[in-house]
């Protein structure tokens, strides 16, 4: 009787020992099939069936070339408010994407896989442009990550809502003043539809603020010449730009009832018809397809509007495909080869981007979604070319951007603590959509001092 | 985790050792690890060993290593920092903080007004309803049944603040204008508590159920027999004798509101203008809403405080409640 009991006793020990071990277990895909096991993540949450079968295909046809990788896709999005939480977690996959603001400092902080031998066996490493490389450089002068699909900010809207607004679709807005008059008549004609909004949340509030910001000439961080950065908000084009938002909102009800938005969250107001024009990054209808399910047709995109100061220009930003600091050598050899394959070979080389826009067009996803040159103009002109007969967005609705874009002048990101600023300007954004007669230079200053105290104690 | 049948018969042995020890120190006064195998110490320790672990592992350790990081200045790559009282100072001195307290303490006191009561109500109205008893619980409790995430996102589309919103839409037949819900810096914090009641209130309603089925029926009757009326029995039987479950799920709903994280997080981000920005939600900006890397130092430290708050508020709570209780 006693033993039985002890036998028990045993058992239930053993259960909840095996239990722990189980959870502690890694999860490395440890090759002992000979193959390599590759988590990569090319999709947003919530991707359509369209998307995640085109996905499918190229998967495919790259474990065809590559028969000893094996790769499973999961979806993934990046935000400024969940990215640490998956790092400290451990939970990223093998392959992930983070914006051109991030990389550096992750690659210094030893967070990222130095991926420079193998970069250097793919057949465009001699191509890049150092400038543009150089934020998958650390300070060790390894190689992080690879760049993709950099974007300017542009202006989306929605030509179906225009046509019934009685404005013409063709001729999308091209000052600041004339963005406000079309919102104007939207509301007034359109009930229900916030003529012009823009995001405010998870800090994409102060990354639009920025854009609008650089648009009137003005900056958020200047560097000195010893290298200081000085964090400066409370700039004259700022308070210029939220007093434009505040006449949108407050004289002319032109941004609709709803003033929370994160990047995910306009984006579906916009393809619910909900929003007619948004502030977005250029190449976003890749994004309103694969997880919308927006129908391209009705989708308009223009240069955002600069004033006439020298120093106006318009915000850019991209990603970097990078790797998984906890992958083994073979591991990383397999995900450059495949960020190579899925990332860089559709933009140099004849054969994939014509392979690419075919599945991309089969899967109802964007085949010429408006991006900037990764390499250079030319290159990405000829690419153009190559992938037109393909295309699925009609060429005319894109035209006021692709026609206007390489006559704006480029700005890169703010450099210091980026999201903690953007994250400090959600709130006075949401403070001038939501009060009356905000005092915005006493928030403005606040946000300074603030962020001006963090870069501060890094170059203490 | 330990089944109830499992736990039973570890009770029972419990018990059984408590019972014989004394007769066996009168046997063998000495103790050897072979007396205490003998009396049944290993299979004590065998039992407790996967819940040790398990609290061990996931509970205490974590706590633990709270403490410690509340201390340090870490990025949990490089080797972390002893920082002194550095991360505490830095919360006192980050003017959201006291933005925070203020949300967390009118989000209580919200919940505490209109979500303490609300479940008590139900509940004695339910237990007088003679037909459908079983339709009402069910329909009472389903809330607490839907996945949290789901229902919030659910309310959130029933807070759209245009005309054509669910809620506005209500509102617009009995000729009442559309609401901004969460939109405005005023009324944000009362829709959160309004989903958070809806929510949690059918936990509460069946437990003051089965509270009230314990309720001797006597009582009633006599106080029927004095001349109470129905607000007559309430006060002078139902919530004397509901007295005790009372306090605990008073206590119960302080620390949970005094923790509310769900909702702000997933209607408004803390937003509009930190208006639903809570201590939690803070802990959570602390650590994670630089992509980069956060204050895991502050975050901790502001947990920490918390913890320690709540728990001498608990202490107090039970010391003041103690006399009413055993009464």
């Amino acid at each position: 009787m006693k033993s039985r009991k002890v036998i028990a006793a045993l058992a239930i020990a053993a259960v909840g020992v095996g239990l722990l071990a189980g959870c502690s277990s890694s999860s490395d895909a440890s090759a002992k099939d000979g193959k390599v096991y590759l988590t990569v993540a090319p999709v947003l949450p919530g991707a359509t069936a369209d998307a995640l079968k085109a996905l499918s295909d190229r998967v495919k046809e790259f474990e065809k070339a590559n028969p000893d990788i094996i790769v499973k896709p999961i979806e993934y999005q990046w935000t400024g408010t969940t990215f640490a939480a998956e790092l400290a977690g451990g939970t990223l996959p093998d392959v992930f994407n983070v914006p051109f603001t991030d990389s550096k400092t992750l690659a210094n902080n030893g967070q990222l896989a130095d991926i420079t031998a193998d970069f250097r066996k793919t057949s465009t490493a001699g191509k890049w442009n150092k400038n543009v490389l150089d934020v998958a450089t650390g300070k060790d002068g390894k190689i992080y990550g690879i760049p993709w699909g950099p974007y300017a900010m542009a202006l989306s809207y929605n030509r179906e809502i225009f046509t019934k607004a009685g404005l013409d679709p063709d001729k999308p807005p091209t000052t600041l003043d004339e963005i406000e008059a079309d919102a104007k008549t939207i509301a007034e004609k359109v009930p229900g539809t916030a003529g012009y909004m823009q995001m405010t949340s998870g800090n994409t509030g102060g990354w639009e603020l920025a854009t609008l910001t650089n648009s009137l000439g003005g900056r958020f961080e200047t560097i000195g010449k010893d290298g200081k950065v000085t964090v400066k908000t409370d700039n004259p084009q700022t308070k210029q730009a939220l007093a434009w938002l505040a006449k949108l909102r407050w004289d002319d009800n032109a941004m609709g009832s709803n003033f929370l938005f994160d990047w995910s969250g306009i984006n579906q107001a916009f393809a619910s018809g909900q929003v007619a024009m948004y502030m977005s990054g250029s190449d976003v209808i890749g994004s309103l397809m694969q997880a919308n399910g927006f129908d391209q047709t009705k989708y308009g995109v223009t240069t955002f509007p600069l004033s006439d100061s020298s120093d106006a220009g318009i915000l850019s930003g991209g990603n970097v495909d990078v790797v998984n600091v906890k992958d083994s050598p073979a591991q990383i050899a397999a995900a450059v080869k495949w960020i190579d394959f899925y990332r860089t070979q559709p933009t140099v080389d004849k054969a994939a981007a014509i392979k690419n826009a075919q599945t991309l067009k089969a899967g109802n996803q964007a085949v010429n979604a408006p991006t900037l040159p990764v390499f250079d103009k030319a290159t990405w002109q000829q690419n153009q070319s190559w992938i037109a007969p393909y295309d699925n967005i009609p060429t005319a609705n894109l035209k006021p951007f692709t026609d206007g874009i390489f006559d704006q002048q480029i700005v890169p990101e703010p450099s210091a603590h980026t999201q903690d600023l953007y994250g400090a300007l959600d709130s006075v954004v949401q403070a001038v959509l939501t009060k009356k007669n905000v005092d915005v230079d006493a928030q403005l200053k606040a946000v300074d001092q603030k962020i001006q105290a963090l870069v501060d104690a890094d170059q203490g | 985790m330990l089944t109830r049948a499992e736990l039973t018969e570890q009770a029972a042995a419990t018990g059984r050792a408590a019972v014989s020890r004394p007769a066996a120190e009168r046997v063998r006064p000495r103790r050897t690890p072979i007396t205490w195998v003998r009396r049944g110490g290993l299979s004590k320790l065998v039992f407790t060993l996967p819940l040790l672990v398990v609290f061990g592992v996931f509970s205490w350790w974590p706590i633990a290593r709270s403490v410690v990081m509340s201390f340090q200045r870490t990025n949990l790559v490089t080797a972390p920092l002893f920082v002194g009282w550095q991360n505490f100072e830095y919360v006192f001195h980050d003017p959201i903080f006291w933005v925070a307290v203020r949300n967390t303490g009118w989000f209580a006191l919200l919940a505490l007004v209109f979500g303490y009561p609300l479940p008590l109500v139900l509940a004695v109205i339910m237990s007088e309803v003679r037909r459908l008893k079983g339709l009402f619980s069910v329909l009472a409790y389903l809330p607490v049944v839907m996945p949290p995430v789901v229902s919030v996102l659910l309310w959130k589309f029933f807070y759209d603040a245009r005309a054509e919103g669910v809620f506005n839409t209500i509102l617009g037949w009995a000729g009442i204008p559309p609401q901004p819900w969460i939109q405005s810096t005023v009324a944000a914090m009362p829709s959160l508590v309004l989903q958070a009641t809806w929510a949690a209130a059918g936990g509460t309603i069946i437990i003051y159920l089965a509270a009230l089925t314990s309720v001797a029926p006597e009582l009633y009757d006599a106080a029927e027999v004095d001349g109470a009326g129905i607000w007559g029995k309430i006060w002078h039987v139902t919530l004397p004798q509901l007295r005790g479950i009372l306090f605990i799920t008073l206590i119960l709903q302080i620390i949970g509101t005094a923790q509310v994280f769900l909702q702000p997080f997933l209607f408004t981000n803390g937003g509009p203008v930190d208006s639903t920005t809570t201590i939690l939600l803070l802990v959570y900006r602390y650590a994670f809403t630089n992509s980069l890397g956060g204050n895991y130092g502050a975050a901790t430290a502001l947990s920490l405080m918390l913890a320690v708050f709540l728990a001498l508020m608990s202490v107090l709570y039970f010391r003041l409640t103690r006399r009413w209780s055993d009464a």
